[in-house]
């Protein structure tokens, strides 16, 4: 990835990097845009190299049918490694004189509140099936950012999974990931 | 007037009863997905696909199933002005303009006409696209009809293009974004050598990246990420419309007769060009705002700040899908899943359809017109519902939309591994929206990926491998050189940029 960024410039950019765990109070506020930037584009840069590096293994030249697999996905790979070095390279020649706000940190802990229940209700859904897991999604979420009785929480929480139950394995015929307690009651 | 004839056979098939059925289906589900947030017309189109594959199946079911989904569609685009006038909250982007003066007209305790206005105005923008799309499809499918591998690459590359020179985001991250989703179609198996690539001996990469779970991930947890940082709490004005309200409003609309005229062309221009919906009704309302003898008082709730975007946003939306029928590009992100959706139930998008597929094309054509006339008694006698729906708290809607994404989801290959990525597409689109990367090229290349592929390399083919084919005839050459121009387009805006900001420093 280096190869992309002059010498000059990493060592500028290391100079910012120190520069900017002196000033962590002011991350207090908020968090800066800065790091968010950097760490996409350098996502879509990995991206890139992968795709470049497979189409390689499977041939950007002609055969004797025509172009090789490889041949379109290369040069994918490389506008891509092209477009988001040049955001890279930007966003480390501005890294001083631009630091646009990306979150606050109360927004970003909302984000959070809603991404890590979700992250926990997907891998729980092969275990104990959609169903249960859609229960405690929906109760978890009523009571943590709700102000709903017990009663209110329970009647919603089962009932809009044996509604979407209802709805796609008896009308759809669509069968969803089921668990022990789908198993116990016969399905 | 062979197209009149063929739109009376449409009119037979989409007034069947049970076409008539869908529809009205269609256009409430629309309005209950543009209503909530984090379901918009893309992601909900791509949630209820999987579910139309078995209708689909039987015959005439095709027509049926593009019935119900652009009825979502039609719906999805009347509910966002639902959201935005009772609640200054945009149910989808291209309603964000709606709000300047539409909330300001509820606030005043107008929402009755401002609602009439912009249902009326969607309506009206819907009805002449529609009519351009009735005239202008068959022609542009018959012209398509000579077009070769070549020219077809030729208006693919000119579809990308126009996003990087017309695109309000960083050109960069334009082309990042989209070569992104060229690269993600690439996954998988190559569908012209049968050869795997990129899937690293992951057996899960095997199938390649699905463009539907992306939508839901991309629009619909994103979207829900996105509101959750934005501290939701509904507080909203009511409405009921009464009929005397939609009367007088509609005796004041038929004044600014003019306004429609230029929205509509806005909107029908920025829908048949890859701009789309969101920046048609921006640039409308701009528009708006500028040719009026009062441009100060836009903004405190003037009805003409209604009228304009809502026009322009439908005409577009409803005209995007004119290149997506007759050229199989889609003008828009929810344009691209009905294109999916084709692709998926055995119909080759394109100018061959016009000829095959008579009874499909034209009963779409004509459930636009029935659907469109739906949308509008249905949204003008319900909106109390709508507004009622959004009284529920986000603490029990923002679950239930997690459950229905996830579920529609896992729907598509029965996979559970495409939940998970639903997860990573949904982190990816919250970062790509606060940094300003564009999701639609992205969806769009997801897309048409390997067709612009399978087209490039058999254009490639052709010419054993010169690019001059590209050039080889006035048509292709025509679109290759627009392509090109549209690409440098922001090169231009920069250097002018750096011109001012050199003569500023000169001239201090």
């Amino acid at each position: 990835l280096a190869l992309l960024t002059t010498p000059g410039a990493l060592r500028r950019a290391e100079e910012l990097f120190v520069d900017d765990s002196s000033q962590a109070g002011a991350g207090a506020h908020g968090v800066g845009s800065r790091w968010p930037e950097l760490l996409v584009a350098l996502f879509l840069m990995g991206l890139a190299l992968l795709i470049i590096t497979d189409s390689r293994r499977v041939g950007i030249g002609w055969a004797d049918d025509g172009p090789r697999s490889g041949y379109f996905p290369f040069y994918i790979g490389c506008l891509l490694l092209v477009s988001s070095g040049l955001v890279f390279v930007r966003q480390l020649l501005r890294w001083r004189r631009e630091n646009a706000a990306f979150a606050s940190r109360a927004q970003l802990s909302d984000v959070m509140a809603v991404l890590a229940p979700m992250v926990v209700y997907v891998a729980l859904i092969p275990w104990i099936g959609i169903y249960v897991a859609s229960t405690l999604l929906v109760g978890y979420f009523m009571r943590r950012h709700g102000d709903f009785s017990w009663w209110v929480t329970a009647a919603v929480s089962v009932g809009v999974p044996l509604v979407f139950f209802l709805v796609f394995e008896r009308w759809f015929l669509v069968l969803l990931p089921k668990g022990p307690l789908e198993r116990a009651l016969g399905f | 007037m062979e197209e009149l004839n063929n739109l009376m056979l449409g009119f037979g098939v989409a007034l069947s009863l049970k076409n008539v059925a869908f529809m009205f289906a269609g256009i409430v589900l629309g309005v209950l997905i543009g209503v909530l947030p984090g379901l918009g017309g893309a992601n909900g189109v791509a949630i209820l696909l999987p579910l139309t594959f078995s209708l689909a199946s039987q015959p005439g079911g095709a027509t049926s199933a593009i019935i119900l989904l652009s009825c979502i569609y039609w719906g999805a685009l009347f509910g966002g002005a639902i959201t935005s006038i009772l609640f200054n909250i945009p149910g989808e982007p291209w309603s964000v303009a709606t709000t300047f003066d539409g909330y300001p007209m509820a606030q005043k305790g107008q929402a009755a006409q401002a609602l009439t206005a912009a249902f009326t105005s969607s309506f009206v923008g819907a009805l002449f696209a529609v009519l351009v799309i009735t005239f202008t499809a068959p022609l542009l499918a018959k012209f398509a009809l000579k077009f070769g591998p070549a020219e077809f690459f030729g208006v693919q590359l000119l579809t990308f293009c126009s996003f990087v020179g017309m695109s309000r985001e960083p050109p960069a991250k334009t082309i990042a974004a989209m070569m992104l989703g060229f690269g993600l179609a690439a996954v998988g198996m190559d569908s012209v050598t049968g050869q795997l690539r990129m899937t690293y001996d992951q057996p899960q990469l095997l199938k390649g990246f699905d463009f539907l779970i992306a939508v839901i991930g991309l629009f619909g947890i994103g979207e829900i990420l996105l509101t959750m940082e934005e501290g939701l709490s509904f507080k909203g004005k009511s409405a009921a419309i009464k009929f005397k309200v939609v009367w007088q409003t509609w005796a004041e609309l038929l004044r600014h007769w003019k306004l429609f005229l230029r929205s509509i062309a806005i909107g029908c221009w920025m829908g048949i060009t890859p701009g789309g919906a969101t920046p048609a009704s921006f640039m409308s309302y701009g528009m708006a705002r500028r040719m009026d003898r009062d441009p100060q008082s836009f903004g405190s709730g003037r009805i003409e700040g209604v009228a304009a975007p809502e026009t322009a946003a439908h005409a577009a939306g409803t005209s995007a899908l004119l290149p997506m029928l007759t050229l199989g590009i889609p003008g828009s992100p929810t344009a691209a899943v009905l294109l999916g959706g084709l692709l998926i139930w055995g119909l080759q998008p394109g100018p061959m359809l016009f000829v095959e597929q008579k009874d499909f094309v034209w009963g779409l054509i004509a459930s636009m017109y029935l659907g469109n006339v739906v949308g509008l008694l249905v949204v003008l006698t319900t909106v109390p519902w709508w507004a009622a729906i959004l009284r529920i708290p986000f603490a029990v809607i923002a679950p239930v939309i997690i459950v229905i994404c996830a579920i529609g989801a896992y729907t598509v290959h029965s996979s559970m591994f495409d939940v998970v990525m639903m997860l990573v597409f949904g982190v990816l689109g919250y970062l790509f929206k606060k940094l300003k990367y564009p999701l639609a090229p992205l969806v769009l290349a997801l897309v048409l990926g390997d067709m612009a592929e399978a087209s490039f390399r058999q254009a490639m083919l052709g010419s054993q491998g010169s690019l001059a084919v590209f050039w080889s005839n006035p048509l292709v050459g025509t679109l290759t050189a627009v392509s090109l121009l549209m690409l440098i387009w922001p090169l231009w805006g920069m250097a002018q940029r750096f011109v001012r900001a050199r003569e500023k420093r000169a001239g201090g």
